[in-house]
């Protein structure tokens, strides 16, 4: 349900933008969403449909750059994706980890005319 | 003709935004927040009470409590003697800053020391959406199983305490607490972890203590 508010925002930020250039469509907008972000692509553009409709952006697709969950071993240094059931180091079983991306929830660019 | 606008914004900036004025205004009303989120049944409100019934005399404290309907929750916490506001959400599946702003104005921050805001009970949405608190606190009941920071890890990431509750259910259902608190480590070390049962009290005490410990030293550090 979140996945409204988040497409509001996007929104939002998309007609701004798009405002301050003053175009007069928007074809689409990229965004950077992180597996960590808990966002479900169908929802977003379900209710994108919706909100977007009536304005510049109606019409829009929305390209979605998934970002995978990558972790770095503080240990040995491995860097690697996250597994379903374990989070642990697959090379040296370590559990001193970092989580340098997957969080991501931003929108990029939006491409407009 | 196409062309491409460069915008490089997180997409929630505008709530993030919003929550940093509500910590200001907490700020200045030196009224230390919390956020206190769980799945729905892992016992917030309880929990939330049973804090404040270990906290009577130490701190002055307010509720604000979120749900998508009814006032239930707020209800338990006037019957307590606590004063409390309700969110209804009508639909969203969290809150956010815009709503708890709202709520605030309806709230005499000057008495308090400490307000506890109960989100509302999710373990997807609620940790996207700050809300300018000085502490998130998620709590995992036992119930809930031992494999929810695999399978929830964005909930686990974005907290700075963790409330391991239902502590007294351990001898009758299936929780590999090792494997648990191995998933918990890797997604955010470190965590400042309360295990407790609200329902006995064990472990109440430590995290009443601490509670109080902390709010304490953040006003002094802001004299």
């Amino acid at each position: 349900m979140h996945e409204l508010a988040v497409s509001q925002s996007i929104l939002k930020i998309a007609l701004d933008n798009a405002e301050k250039a003053q175009a007069k469509h928007i074809k689409s907008i990229n965004l950077e969403i992180g597996y960590l972000a808990s966002l479900f692509d169908d929802s977003i553009n379900f209710y994108w449909d919706i909100i977007s409709e009536g304005t510049i952006a109606q019409g829009a697709s929305l390209v979605i750059n998934r970002i995978p969950v990558e972790m770095r071993c503080f240990d040995c240094g491995k860097t690697y994706s996250l597994e379903d059931d374990s989070f642990d180091c697959p090379d040296c079983g370590s559990i001193r980890i970092q989580v340098i991306r997957g969080e991501e929830m931003r929108v990029e660019s939006i491409d407009v005319e | 003709m196409t062309s491409r606008i460069e915008v490089g914004k997180k997409i929630l900036s505008a709530n993030d935004e919003l929550a940093i004025q509500i910590k200001s205004k907490l700020d200045e009303s030196h009224v230390f927040g919390i956020n206190i989120m769980a799945s729905p049944g892992a016992g917030k409100t309880t929990f939330i009470l049973k804090t404040l019934e270990a906290l009577k005399g130490r701190l002055n404290f307010g509720v604000v409590e979120g749900d998508i309907a009814s006032s239930i929750d707020s209800d338990k916490a006037k019957a307590a003697g606590i004063p409390a506001i309700q969110i209804n959400t009508g639909g969203e599946c969290h809150l956010d800053a815009v709503m708890l702003g709202g709520a605030l104005n309806s709230m005499d921050l000057t008495a308090l020391d400490l307000l506890i805001v109960e989100n509302v009970g999710n373990l997807v949405c609620p940790i996207n959406f700050k809300i300018g608190t000085h502490k998130n606190v998620l709590i995992a009941s036992i119930p809930e199983g031992d494999d929810k920071p695999y399978k929830y890890p964005g909930a686990y990431r974005g907290v700075e305490v963790l409330i391991i509750s239902k502590i007294d259910l351990l001898p009758y259902v299936p929780f590999d607490m090792e494997y648990f608190r191995k998933g918990v480590e890797i997604l955010n070390p470190g965590l400042i972890t309360f295990v407790i049962s609200a329902k006995s009290g064990e472990g109440m005490d430590l995290w009443a203590d601490w509670l109080c410990d902390t709010v304490s030293s953040w006003k002094e550090s802001r004299m």
